[in-house]
């Protein structure tokens, strides 16, 4: 094994459990929203967390869709999330995607409590933090052009019931 | 139909170029063409005689070869490829097939990650993700169900690149050998995934001639047969969550079968057609991009039950003396990584030099059914293919 393979620290310890994780700098990958995807963004900006419910059966989706995954019908209707879920998966993120990422970064899968669900990014806590299961809530950051991310912090409920 | 539907098609030849970090003076169409032209030389089948090309790159393929007018497949290689060129042998649409891809040229801006590895969708790009990520987010998730283990990751990594560490044409020769403890050490990427758990990128052109079995009586190669294949999909990849137990949806599709185990229709409709069972396989070249997916394929092919593949892949097992030898020249991890359809191309081009007999390491002795796939649950999809030496 070469030098650049070998870990910088501590040979197979898990680096920095007490890192904070921070939302990213301007300068990271902004999205282009599409016709069946802006209603989403335009919520964000407006500090709501925008997804779609099913009128003919009740199924939550997202990311956006023009008709419904499960039933087909053509009754996709927005709605708002109160914005409370938990981590279904993640990934601290220590090679970044490009050079415009601080890391480490942590990615995160979240089952929002009305059934749908976000990748996103989880800021607000800590490496050691990140667990499946951490309640979380979304919490929006502009990053330049009029447009703002959806990212999840520790949820405040998380920290009384521990 | 009566008999195999695949019995009267076969490959003939699989050439693979040089292989390099940075093939110097090369593009990817031109390593293509080098594939392309080697994999001819190799079958000792005239160009003239190709009328149905597939690739990344086909139409530039069929121009620069000057063989037109023939069937350009606007679709690239792997085994989606094969098995679609093979269906066009089978039923006389074409008789001699050209499957060729390269990759050369493409990832200059090491600072970020490959370009191929990198998504522009607005629900993935904004967030960081790129293909460690990905599938970071679905052997996570593994974890958590199952338990299973960095040690046992680490164990998969080892293997594939040990495999690559004793062949002379892999880009890593001589690179290890490496020990599971060697992987832990290495730098963390994506938790749980660390440098040798994920693969390299390099560049280097990859070809597939398939024609009839009658043509391929008359040709100085070792024909291989293709017994069974499959392919399986969720969804674009990298533009949607990539969640383990993402379904289709739909009321009545087949809810049973979740992302986690995407593959498994393509398996089981792969083992039908073949009529054998997976305990006559002799070898699997499995798809590599992150050592997980080596243990998720276990699973999803059903080599061992759900949760099992963590303990599968240990004791050997996995091993050039083990019952289920994986990835023999050292795959994405340590052979090759092209980026884009080469890769997965290479992974068929394996199988057969399996079946022909003719690797320089790690031949499987008496090697007569080999198992191909490629994708993984990152990327919402997994097709396998089913080779055998014997005419089906």
């Amino acid at each position: 094994m070469t030098a650049r393979e070998r870990a910088p620290a501590a040979a197979g310890e898990r680096p920095a459990e007490s890192t904070l994780l921070r939302p990213q700098r301007p300068g990271i990958p902004l999205p282009s929203p599409t016709a069946v995807s802006e209603p989403f963004w335009n919520g964000c900006a407006a500090g709501q967390l925008r997804y779609q419910r099913c009128a003919a059966c009740d199924e939550a989706a997202f990311d956006p869709v023009w008709a419904c995954r499960r039933c087909g019908a053509d009754r996709m209707q927005w709605q708002v999330s109160a914005g409370l879920g938990e981590i279904y998966s993640h990934t601290i993120v220590w090679r970044p995607q490009t050079p415009a990422f601080t890391t480490p970064y942590a990615v995160v899968i979240v089952t929002f409590d009305e059934g749908f669900r976000l990748l996103t990014n989880l800021v607000g806590g800590t490496v050691a933090d990140v667990r499946a299961g951490l309640r979380v809530r979304v919490s929006f950051h502009q990053v330049g052009g009029g447009i703002a991310v959806p990212y999840v912090t520790p949820a405040e409920e998380d920290k009384e019931a521990t | 139909m009566t008999g195999h539907p695949f019995r009267d098609v076969a490959i003939v030849a699989a050439h693979n170029t040089r292989q390099a970090r940075v093939l110097d003076g090369h593009t990817a169409f031109s390593i293509t063409l080098a594939a392309a032209r080697g994999v001819l030389a190799e079958a000792t089948v005239p160009a003239a005689e190709v009328d149905a090309v597939f690739g990344k790159q086909a139409a530039e393929l069929i121009y620069a070869l000057g063989i037109g007018p023939v069937w350009n497949a606007n679709t690239a290689g792997g085994i989606a490829g094969v098995l679609q060129a093979a269906a066009l042998v089978a039923t006389g649409l074409a008789r001699t097939v050209l499957l060729a891809d390269g990759g050369a040229g493409l990832y200059t801006e090491r600072a970020a990650t490959a370009p191929w590895t990198r998504p522009s969708n607005e629900f993935v790009a904004p967030f960081g993700l790129y293909t460690a990520a990905e599938f970071a987010l679905i052997a996570r998730r593994h974890m958590e169900l199952y338990g299973t283990t960095p040690e046992q990751l680490a164990e998969v990594a080892a293997t594939i690149r040990n495999n690559g560490h004793v062949n002379p044409e892999a880009v890593y020769h001589g690179r290890g050998p490496y020990t599971p403890a060697d992987i832990l050490a290495s730098r963390m990427i994506a938790e749980p995934f660390r440098l040798l758990d994920c693969a390299t990128t390099s560049e280097g052109g990859c070809a597939l001639l398939i024609t009839t079995a009658e043509r391929a009586a008359d040709l100085p190669c070792t024909p291989v047969y293709i017994l069974g294949g499959g392919l399986d999909s969720f969804g674009p990849a990298y533009r949607h969550a990539p969640s383990w137990d993402l379904t289709g949806g739909r009321d009545g599709a087949r809810g049973d079968i979740p992302n986690g185990y995407v593959g498994r229709r393509a398996a089981r409709q792969a083992f039908t057609t073949a009529g054998i069972g997976r305990e006559q396989v002799d070898v699997l070249e499995l798809y590599d991009p992150f050592s997980f997916e080596v243990i998720r394929q276990f699973e999803a092919l059903e080599f061992c039950g759900e949760g099992e593949g963590g303990d599968f892949v240990m004791d050997g097992r996995i091993g050039p003396d083990g019952p289920f030898p994986i990835t023999t020249d050292g795959g994405l991890m340590s052979y090759s990584h092209g980026g884009g359809i080469v890769q997965l191309t290479q992974r068929v081009a394996r199988g057969v030099h399996q079946l022909q007999k003719r690797c320089r390491s790690r031949q499987v002795p008496d090697a007569k059914v080999a198992l191909c796939t490629n994708g993984g649950a990152g990327a919402l999809f997994t097709d396998v293919i089913l080779l055998g030496s014997e005419r089906p």
